[in-house]
């Protein structure tokens, strides 16, 4: 009988030890690709389409993401909340889920793309031991959201070139950013993935006649330009009073500032240049992205509570205050919500031909009082009729 | 075009590592070996 030799069986244990590692990680990595979020859509939800109709260069990609249209029973004007443009700035997409599971329109048409950047929500940042996924609780139980990442899954995409120069304008930017959305609009349609995203969000844009665009974000703490409204020259009157009545009669302050002309591919700069509508980017402070952040999981995702960033608003090193308290994810999302209310409010008053009534959305003193997890629907009692997946 | 090449030369820098692996005698670069290739192996199967 050969007698097995040592390295052999050395080799064949470090073999089995890789193996080990390569499946388990394996299998997170594709349960995290492939996890499904459900969407229990409200009465309001008279249609979904997809991307892919808008741009058929998009139709059957990962990016091919739903459109929720909800429809009032009166004509009026047409609003589009953009979530997930940015995965990983977790407010945006719940504040856009809570309009698609809540609300009812009375005047004019809402759209809502819950997954602006699919393919980014797949992937956490890489090196970044980010969580992939978070979980809000409910009355009725809890429900599962991906974390998701700022850029594009380099499976979907890739490789990055040296240097991302923006179309249409040349202008040169990071590498990296050649997979953020809120880097490519308006986008092209024999570009890359995200660059065939922007597009097919420009063109749904310019076929629905969408009158006003909001983009949710949520910014660092270390970052000059948050809680804030950033608005196109077209959007400014629209921002400036929009800030004034939310920060006179909400809970909280808003900012506005100004879209600047020479920073290309931002939604707030290239919607309002290349199609009819208003474009309006909102920002609520997200403590899990700061550079000197504690402990990155999922607490500090959804309660926004950290030692490190206290201290460095103590030492004045921060651009939005942070204490004990830190900013809760229900904090987040009523900002947005709340936000969206008065800016339709105020478009409403002051566009008596094209009128957009939204009722039953939750305010931020509402989220504040109740949470987030209240206006989520429990998808085991929804009919199949109402239940979409994302 | 580009996407599949760099598959190709993940491929072949995976490979790479598994023949060195073989023909190595140190138990210090086998186990390193072993750990860099668990990347170039997800990445084929398109796992990250």
């Amino acid at each position: 009988m050969k007698k097995i030799k040592t390295p052999t069986i050395r080799k064949s244990i470090f073999i089995s030890f890789g193996l080990m590692v390569i499946i388990s990680s394996g299998i997170n990595f594709y349960k995290s690709r492939h996890m499904k979020e459900p969407v229990v859509m409200s009465p309001g939800v008279t249609q979904v389409k997809r991307l892919g109709q808008y741009f058929s260069g998009i139709a059957g990609t990962i990016n091919d993401s739903h459109v929720y249209l909800l429809e009032g029973e009166q004509p009026g004007g047409t609003i589009l909340v953009l979530g997930g443009t940015h995965p990983e700035e977790p407010a945006g997409r719940l504040a856009a889920w809570i309009f698609v599971e809540n609300a009812m329109l009375e005047k004019g048409r809402l759209l809502v793309i819950l997954s602006a950047n699919k393919s980014g929500s797949t992937v956490t940042r890489l090196g970044g031991a980010y969580p992939p996924d978070y979980t809000i609780p409910t009355p009725w139980g809890e429900r599962k959201f991906r974390m998701g990442d700022r850029w594009s899954n380099p499976l979907d995409q890739w490789p990055d070139p040296e240097v991302y120069i923006h179309y249409p304008s040349n202008q040169e930017l990071a590498y990296v950013d050649i997979r953020n959305l809120n880097r490519t609009f308006p986008g092209r349609p024999n570009g890359t993935l995200t660059e065939k995203t922007g597009f097919a969000i420009t063109q749904l844009i310019r076929k629905e006649k969408v009158d006003i665009v909001i983009d949710l974000h949520e910014a660092e703490l270390q970052y000059p330009v948050i809680s804030t409204i950033v608005a196109h020259e077209r959007g400014q009157d629209l921002a400036a009073m929009a800030s004034m009545m939310i920060s006179g009669t909400e809970d909280f302050n808003i900012g506005m500032e100004n879209s600047p002309p020479e920073l290309r591919g931002l939604s707030h700069r290239e919607i309002g240049d290349h199609t009819q509508a208003v474009s309006l980017l909102l920002e609520s402070p997200e403590p899990m992205l700061d550079a000197c952040r504690g402990r990155t999981d999922r607490k500090l995702l959804l309660d926004g509570k950290d030692e490190f960033l206290v201290k460095a608003y103590q030492h004045g090193l921060l651009f939005e205050k942070i204490d004990k308290n830190g900013w809760p994810i229900k904090k987040r999302v009523g900002r947005h919500t709340s936000s969206i209310l008065q800016i339709t409010e105020l478009w409403t008053a002051e566009h008596s031909d094209k009128e957009i009534i939204i009722n039953n959305v939750p305010k931020y003193s509402q989220l504040i009082k109740n949470g987030v997890g209240v206006y989520l629907h429990n998808p085991a009692e929804a009919p199949p009729v109402r239940l979409e997946w994302e | 075009m580009v996407t599949f090449l760099y598959y190709i030369l993940s491929a072949y820098i995976a490979f790479i590592i598994v023949w060195n692996l073989v023909k190595s005698k140190k138990w210090q670069d086998e186990l390193l070996y072993i750990i860099i290739l668990i990347p170039f192996i997800l990445r084929i199967l398109r796992l990250k």
